[in-house]
């Protein structure tokens, strides 16, 4: 039943993470993008997906996906209609399930964050219906596809798995609350574990949207840069596997990390800019915070949202420096969409595993292309690939619609 | 490890609202689903095509609701309108104590298509020139857009969630609201179930099942950790989500869910998802042959909205309750390609 509740225990289980897989720009796979993070590379180039020539803009963060995806439940057919929103998924999802060593149930939530689907099918059944309104060649596959809900589907298809789907469409944030929301589950004692991340794939609709708005950077995505113009669009994935604490040590398994609070908050202020101030990120950082009960001085790396368009950056430094106070000094700040662009729904997941990655092995991932800091940030940005000793990290995710979320993590030695 | 005993834990019905083909409000849907007749179905214009497409869409509000005066919600699609006026309907008066901020409303927008007017229309614009596609139109492309201007109206800064799936998301995203309720996280919440007629959502779903009428509009419930309505309406359960990918699937989905309801009585009442399209209705009703009470079937009368249909279907039930016309209520939504999930309310 999903409702009465069964009461929630008390206290609310750890919740720690057993598999993490992530694509981006940067490469599939943990080691791939962990390198590259360290190093901070920047992977955006031209887009070869669709065609840019009569935009203002044309590169972005693209993945170079693998000649084959590796081998599942799913039957060639099926892997045949997959889309690249899919696949990115599939692959990410691959990664984290071998990882965690978990075996198929019946049992398993899967909560996923994506702003658009396979919204690549949609712009290819619209394009068909347009221009030969009498033929329905492949449309009905892409009409099933197109939507997220198949896409989760296959995925639990794809390695046995069974339960309740949630599919948070919460714009660019979507990824960081399907996070938070699988926590929460498990905290409230609904699970013992759960698969959860975010996803979304490069598309022209998405493309020509941000390029409409002239959000996009026409030089190089410049996070916190004083001259910073725009964010760059990527595409990726990330998906964890979550699981009490108790449950990850009864079977031995290995442990990546520790999730520790998550917040989450509305911005009223506009459809597509932040309150001036950053009210709804102070608000989702304070609560972060309270729930995983850390106060901002314990931070030793904060992951920013930081697309590199003026308005978010102004935000989140006065967010940042409101809610660190005095501490703000001391908090090595870092957008690492500097190297792969704005993953949208992917982007909140991914950014956990960099905070993984970064709190394993002990390292700090660079905004590489800033060049010089925006003095409104009153936080040490991470310029340079650096060493550090990190406990917690938190990172941020703010989207559309004034959507806010921020996680906590915390080191497993 | 050792669990809360607490007082038990109640989530009442507040309010209901709805936008259908009947009209703006509850009162036209109940009306409609009295009468019992379909809903005439209109003509919409297919590009490519001579003949049109058959749809069940909302009529023009009469006279134009205040709130389309607000500066966020001029430009926007029909989702949003309908999903805002289904909201401050079940709201009612307690839409000014979430504006002066003495109530924490969360929101839950539940949704399978979305904002597909705008998509579609700024796609059409990319392909013709993307130069000149608007900055004004792709912003309102995106899911959780209708969400987010309820939320700019009300003034509301707490969760809000857009969940998106098949029919019978609009059930989960009663669940969800129920455990924000229990958490103490918000004061109240909405959740509302809303989708917009297009030509291109018409025309998809026409190549799964030729007879099927698509509708629009929208359907909120607002739920409360205490009742200040009389009668009472309480949830009393919500089956898990029974998952499925395959017709043979879908049925034994439908009979598992039907499994974990009340078994009812000849007093109650079953608010299904029939449509009177045996080709989709077949998992259902060999699910509830059994049923020995009552049953209404808002979506043969108003048309397959889809998520919003769901929230009719909870909507038409919680209203008999309050009616006194039954002191218990199911809903049923074996969903078109995801999951049969469903729930039972009950005059407490």
């Amino acid at each position: 039943m999903l409702f009465p509740r069964k009461q929630p225990p008390v206290p609310p289980p750890r919740v720690v993470v057993t598999g993490a897989g992530i694509v981006t720009p940067l490469g599939v796979g943990w080691k791939a993008n962990a390198d590259g993070f360290r190093a901070g590379r920047v992977a955006i180039r031209p887009v070869t997906l669709f065609d840019v020539s009569r935009q203002r803009v044309k590169a972005s963060g693209e993945v170079e996906l693998p000649p084959a995806l590796p081998d599942t439940h799913l039957p060639a057919r099926q892997v045949r209609r997959l889309d690249r929103a899919a696949k990115l998924l599939l692959l990410a999802a691959r990664e984290a399930w071998q990882q965690s060593g978990w075996k198929p149930s019946t049992d398993l939530p899967l909560v996923l964050g994506t702003t658009s689907g396979g919204m690549s099918l949609g712009q290819d059944y619209y394009r068909q219906a347009i221009h030969t309104p009498g033929s329905h060649r492949r449309q009905p596959t892409r009409v099933l596809h197109y939507q997220a809900q198949r896409q989760a589907i296959d995925l639990s298809d794809a390695f046995g798995f069974g339960g309740p789907i949630i599919l948070i469409a919460n714009a660019c944030a979507s990824g960081a609350n399907a996070i938070g929301h699988a926590w929460e589950l498990i905290r409230n004692g609904r699970a013992q574990r759960a698969m959860t991340g975010g996803y979304d794939a490069l598309s022209q609709l998405v493309f020509a949207g941000f390029d409409s708005l002239q959000a996009l950077s026409p030089t190089r995505c410049r996070p916190f840069d004083t001259r910073r113009d725009g964010l760059a669009i990527g595409e990726g994935a990330a998906v964890l596997t979550l699981e009490t604490l108790e449950h990850s040590q009864r079977r031995g398994a290995i442990i990546l990390g520790e999730i520790v609070g998550y917040g989450t908050a509305t911005d009223a202020h506009h459809l597509t800019q932040p309150h001036p101030q950053g009210d709804a990120a102070f608000a989702t950082m304070t609560a972060a915070c309270q729930s995983a009960g850390v106060s901002p001085r314990q931070i030793g790396y904060l992951n920013a949202h930081g697309t590199g368009t003026p308005l978010n950056d102004s935000a989140e430094a006065a967010a940042i420096n409101r809610w660190a106070g005095e501490h703000a000094a001391k908090i090595p700040v870092s957008s690492t969409k500097s190297g792969i662009g704005h993953l949208l729904g992917a982007a909140g997941a991914v950014e956990v595993v960099i905070c993984l990655m970064a709190l394993g092995e002990q390292w700090l991932p660079p905004t590489s292309t800033l060049e010089t800091p925006d003095p409104l940030c009153a936080f040490p940005l991470v310029q340079k690939p650096a060493k550090a000793q990190l406990e917690y990290a938190l990172t941020n995710s703010f989207g559309f619609g004034g959507a806010n979320a921020s996680l906590v993590l915390r080191r497993w030695e | 490890m050792k669990v809360l005993s607490s007082e038990p834990e109640n989530i009442f019905i507040d309010g209901i609202g709805a936008v259908s083909p009947a009209g703006w409000g509850v009162l036209p849907l109940r009306e409609a689903l009295a009468k019992g007749e379909p809903l005439p179905a209109k003509e919409l214009a297919r590009p490519g095509w001579t003949r049109p497409l058959r749809v069940r869409s909302v009529p023009p509000p009469s006279p134009r609701p205040d709130f389309m005066t607000h500066p966020r919600l001029r430009r926007t699609s029909p989702i949003t309108q309908y999903a805002v006026a289904a909201a401050l309907e079940a709201l009612g008066d307690d839409a000014a104590r979430v504006r002066n901020g003495s109530l924490r409303l969360g929101i839950v927008l539940c949704v399978m298509t979305g904002c597909v007017n705008y998509s579609r229309r700024f796609y059409d614009e990319t392909l013709k020139d993307p130069a000149t596609a608007s900055p004004l139109v792709f912003p309102e492309t995106v899911f959780n857009a209708p969400a987010s201007h309820l939320a700019a109206l009300l003034g509301a800064t707490a969760l809000n969630y857009t969940l998106l799936g098949d029919p019978g998301t609009f059930l989960q995203g009663l669940a969800l609201a129920a455990d924000w309720l229990l958490s103490r996280r918000v004061d109240g919440c909405l959740v509302a179930g809303a989708e917009e007629i297009d030509w291109l959502t018409a025309d998809a779903y026409r190549l799964f099942a030729r007879k099927i009428i698509l509708s629009d509009g929208a359907g909120a419930i607002y739920l409360r950790r205490q009742s200040h309505t009389a009668p009472s309406v309480r949830l009393h359960c919500i089956s898990e989500p029974h998952l499925f990918s395959s017709k043979k699937q879908r049925a034994h989905a439908a009979q598992r869910m039907r499994a974990e309801l009340p078994a009812g009585n000849p007093g109650h009442l079953l608010c299904d998802g029939i449509q009177n399209l045996p080709n989709i209705d077949a998992q259902e009703q060999e699910a509830w042959q059994d049923w020995p009470g009552a049953r209404l079937s808002p979506r043969a009368i108003l048309g397959e909205g889809l998520a919003a249909a769901s929230a009719w279907q909870c909507v038409a039930a919680i209203d008999a309750l309050r009616q006194r016309q039954h002191p218990a209520a199911s809903v049923s939504v074996v969903g078109c390609n995801e999951q049969a999930i469903g729930a039972h309310f009950v005059i407490s």
